[in-house]
């Protein structure tokens, strides 16, 4: 439902991303991976609207057939109307505001509709406390997902690494995403933590959304991903299911010396 | 024909004026990404301790012109990069990794002190002074209306040519320059690789205001009258040269700031008088609408 | 020790360096020109100052440190809590003890707690930095003025026309620059308001120039007026009592508290909405924001606007209050003013800003009338000089303050905030 076509990204004279086209299926749980600097960030962020791509297009069409070019189409409107959500490789909460608020905020679209754009709010009236009453329920029901029920009142830079990632997901899950984009999810993750996020992913891709996201855990990526992209040097050099990917050389090469004591049997 | 002309030699030696107070608002944004609001006011500063060292020199009995005028460069340049250096660090050093609106809110509160340091220490009212380089020469005549060269404009072309020759040669030929285009490419990059970025941007900032100063000294002798309210107005100019000039180009800056002195009295020759500075203002905010990467400069991209 | 000592020593070496010309030879008028005249006991007085002042700091500096980070103690918090009700009873009550000076000054205060608790918005929560907010008042002001000029239409009637005509202006100087970031968007707001006084000054045919403009309509209470007649129609007339102009100093004073309290109320409910919220979000993270769905460009043109409105209450209420106007009270310096209030103040915080206006503007005023006082009783020339320059320290003062309130406190004095949602432990939420 995510199709990308021959993407490329030039910044001045360098070509971040060079002729890249995959495809991401509804319901599948897409990895980008590929050495540093290979432009996965890059391609993300063309995917999510923070770069314009220098050529080729980016598309996405939602279960219902609505279609959204979203190499043409600003920042926000790309979550908020083609319901693409995500996640940034350094944490970017509202660390000055709580956890609750952060969750709040990330349903401002409809809760802005129910305000009456704000004039029903500030009068106070009943369809705006109906709808807010409904976006704490949504927080609540996501805070306790992650298990940060406690703390729903707690500034969310106070919180702990782990934390705040996991917070970071819930607060791109409130805007109902189709597609939720993770930039390096388990970056920074002991062991344990890894594993819940794992089991985080795969809940969220058993509620009906899909998933792409950017790793180097190779253990998270072959373990949860049904499709794997590859990257090196802004090129596309594999492309298929895990055990596709592991065994092809053109990836071994690319990976010399790295990621083999990640790799684990999925 | 003549009279236009004559606007050009104006505008071009206002413009070096600005010009050289553009180029350390230009370094500084390069190197640490803010604007120094308080660095107008140091080229007022640079003004003032111009007129101090000059009066001082000519009650001490030094009255050639040409060892004055020198002393008082060095005099002025020295003091206000020590303005310059303790401005950044009291006021932006340790704010460095602080939330967005704090080094800009710092600044501006430097450049209230700063302007109202000097208006309570020195007076409000206006500080005026002879002229020091008299004299110049007539290039043509046509239409009744001359042409003239003065020697304080050919003073500043020379002076400023020279000095940011000097500028130029350090920050393209010497280690300290090469060790300032590293930070401003990528700062946490050259401190790890071993540079010592605080003192470079301490000398960025010790430059700038130098070059500011010298502006100030020659912008006293020009106009021969400044008071404490001055650096406001020529730092939102100066600014608008560097942004026009592309912030971050050194050559950029020097565009910029003679762009900006053509405009500036092209505009009140043939317009009017009055409203020069809306000119100036309202470029500054086109500029940034339209062309926010200036002339010279690169289009910034942001790193999510 | 030692090395504290040698630190101090060379901060005051520096500070020689920076104060001996500047502040130790004077520049002024003599007989053939500019003269320079020494003031080598100042130096020395200001460069002890900072050896002392320096020393201090570095020998106590984790003293100082530990309260300054540490926030306010619970204890404290309480106590902020019943400061805001007992101001605003203060406030009601204060024209029936205070004399003519007092409800003058309060005045005062409120005109500039109103421009703090609207540029509030635009800077505190949205964290959106405008340093042309004297704009907006202008637009305010100028409006109220022409309008009831050229239409005679009452101050109840203009007052919310010149909030529109200000917003309108927000809306179309926001359009174009808001997406620009915060250093850019500061410099440009500096050159749009100074663009305003310039135009002010000089379109002499619209606002009549630097001459101002007078004779601007007082407002009327329900129709009567405040004049000192106190005839048919009038306030004295209505309730048979004889006219004095404490009378309308006191009205005035009940409006702009009533305005000032609107604009409270209306700012703290506006938090609580998503839009609120999403001014915050922006000021913590615009670019989260923007992974987020919510359109930063409009949110922060509402604020824009908001802000703006309020600005533009604030100046008609000047124009009112003053019945003269000229473009010599929209400069710069009110708009630094103002953002020394908020920063001061505490970034988004209504009773922070508050206190700074009280503070910083009526402290000051206070302060300068006490010394004059004290000259007069004690016939001291130190004091009279001391209370007649005051004035002129004040905006240094405000710049000292505001850098070192940066450097140190970056939230400002009231630095904690409240959540606008909370979630209750166990079932039901707040």
């Amino acid at each position: 439902m995510l199709s990308v076509t021959a993407l490329t990204m030039r910044f001045g004279g360098l070509k971040a991303v060079d002729d890249v086209s995959f495809e991401a299926r509804a319901g599948d749980i897409t990895a980008v991976i590929g050495p540093n600097g290979a432009g996965k960030t890059t391609v993300f962020n063309c995917i999510t609207g923070f770069y314009r791509p220098s050529e080729g297009g980016i598309a996405l069409t939602h279960a219902s057939g609505a279609h959204f070019p979203l190499d043409r189409m600003p920042g926000y409107r790309i979550a908020s109307r083609g319901k693409v959500a995500r996640t940034f490789q350094n944490i970017r909460l509202f660390a000055g505001m709580t956890v609750l608020e952060n969750l709040l905020v990330a349903q401002h679209n409809p809760l802005m509709r129910a305000s009456g754009f704000t004039l029903a709010a500030v009068l106070g009236l009943g369809t705006f406390r109906a709808a807010e009453r409904h976006g704490m329920e949504k927080a609540r029901q996501w805070l306790d997902r992650i298990g940060l029920l406690d703390r729903a009142n707690d500034l969310a830079g106070a919180l702990p690494y782990g934390a705040q990632r996991r917070l970071e997901i819930a607060r791109a899950m409130c805007i109902d995403p189709v597609l939720l984009c993770l930039d390096e999810p388990a970056a920074g993750l002991n062991p344990r933590e890894t594993e819940a996020l794992n089991e985080l992913l795969k809940s969220i891709q058993g509620d009906g959304c899909s998933l792409l996201l950017i790793e180097h855990d190779m253990g998270v990526v072959m373990r949860i991903s049904d499709h794997i992209v590859v990257l090196d040097h802004g090129k596309k050099i594999a492309d298929g299911t895990p055990a596709e990917v592991r065994a092809d050389p053109a990836v071994i090469a690319a990976y010399l010396g790295e990621g083999d004591e990640d790799e684990e049997a999925a | 024909m003549a009279y236009a002309l004559q606007q050009l030699i104006n505008g071009i030696t206002l413009g070096m004026i600005y010009g050289l107070i553009a180029v350390g608002y230009t370094m500084v944004y390069g190197i640490i990404g803010m604007i120094n609001f308080a660095h107008g006011d140091i080229f007022m500063i640079g003004a003032f301790l111009s007129l101090i060292s000059l009066l001082g020199l000519a009650s001490l009995g030094i009255t050639a012109v040409p060892i004055a005028l020198a002393l008082t460069l060095l005099f002025a340049a020295a003091l206000a990069a020590l303005y310059g250096w303790t401005v950044e660090r009291i006021a932006y050093r340790p704010l460095r990794g602080s939330f967005r609106l704090a080094p800009l809110i710092s600044a501006i509160g430097m450049s209230i002190t700063l302007q109202n340091f000097v208006q309570v220490s020195q007076g409000a009212r206006v500080k005026p002074m002879d002229a020091l380089i008299p004299g110049g020469f007539q290039i043509m005549e046509s239409d009744g209306f001359a042409v003239r060269l003065s020697g304080m404009q050919i003073m500043i072309s020379i002076t400023t040519i020279i000095i940011l020759a000097i500028f130029t040669w350090l920050v393209t030929q010497t280690p300290l320059g090469r060790r300032m285009r590293a930070c401003e490419q990528d700062l946490r990059m050259a401190s790890l690789l071993g540079i010592d970025t605080d003192r470079t941007i301490s000398i960025t900032f010790v430059i700038g205001a130098a070059l500011a100063a010298v502006a100030g000294l020659l912008f006293l002798l020009y106009y021969g009258v400044i008071d404490f309210f001055i650096g406001f107005i020529a730092g939102v100019k100066a600014f608008t040269a560097a942004v026009l000039g592309g912030i971050g180009s050194l050559p950029g800056a020097v565009l910029g700031g003679l762009l900006i002195g053509l405009i500036e009295v092209f505009w009140s020759a043939y317009f009017s008088v009055e409203y020069k500075d809306v000119a100036a203002f309202s470029i500054l905010i086109v500029a940034l609408i339209f062309l926010p990467s200036g002339i010279l400069g690169r289009a910034e991209v942001e790193k999510v | 020790m030692k090395h504290a000592l040698r630190d101090a020593g060379l901060s005051a070496l520096i500070a020689l360096g920076l104060f001996t010309p500047l502040i130790g030879l004077v520049t002024e008028s003599g007989d053939h020109g500019l003269e320079l005249r020494a003031r080598p006991i100042a130096v020395v007085v200001v460069v002890s100052l900072v050896f002392l002042g320096r020393l201090l700091m570095l020998t106590r500096a984790a003293r100082i440190a530990v309260p300054t980070l540490a926030g306010p103690s619970p204890a404290m918090l309480r106590a902020g809590r019943a400061v805001a009700p007992m101001l605003l009873v203060f406030a009601v009550l204060l024209p029936f003890g205070g004399s003519r000076y007092y409800v003058d000054l309060a005045t005062l205060v409120l005109t500039y707690i109103m421009l703090g608790w609207g540029l509030n918005v635009v800077v505190g929560l949205a964290g959106l930095l405008d340093l042309g907010y004297v704009a907006f008042y202008a637009v305010g002001a100028y409006s109220y003025a022409l309008i009831a000029e050229h239409f005679s239409l009452g101050f109840w009637t203009c007052l919310p026309l010149a909030g529109i005509l200000a917003a309108f202006w927000g809306v179309l100087l926001g359009f174009p620059v808001l997406r620009l970031r915060g250093d850019y968007l500061a410099i440009v707001t500096l050159a749009f308001g100074e663009i305003i006084r310039i135009v002010l000054i000089n379109w002499v045919s619209l606002t009549h120039g630097p001459n101002g403009i007078t004779g601007i309509p007082r407002p009327t209470l329900f129709g009567l007026a405040f004049s000192m007649d106190g005839g048919e129609g009038t306030f004295a007339g209505f309730f048979n009592i004889e006219p004095e102009t404490i009378q309308r100093v006191i009205f005035l004073y009940y409006v702009i508290l009533g305005l000032a309290l609107l604009t409270n109320w209306f700012t703290l409910r506006l938090r609580r909405t998503p839009l609120g919220r999403a001014w915050e979000a922006l000021r913590e993270d615009e670019t989260a924001c923007r992974s987020l769905g919510i359109n930063v460009t409009n949110t922060k043109l509402t604020a824009f606007a908001i802000g703006a409105m309020f600005g533009g209450f604030a100046g008609a209420f000047f124009a009112t209050r003053q019945a003269f106007i000229s473009p010599e009270s929209f400069t710069f310096i009110e708009s630094a003013t103002v953002l020394a209030i908020v920063v001061l103040g505490g970034l988004g915080s209504q009773l922070g800003v508050a206190l700074a206006a009280i503070i910083m503007v009526g402290g000051l005023e206070l302060l300068r009338s006490f010394l004059s006082f004290l000259a007069d009783q004690m016939g001291s020339e130190l004091f009279a000089g001391i209370a007649n320059e005051l004035p002129l320290y004040r905006m240094l003062v405000f710049g000292v303050a505001l850098v070192v309130v940066m450097v140190l406190r970056p939230r400002g004095m009231v630095s904690t905030r409240t959540p606008t949602a909370t979630l209750a432990p166990l079932g039901g939420s707040a």
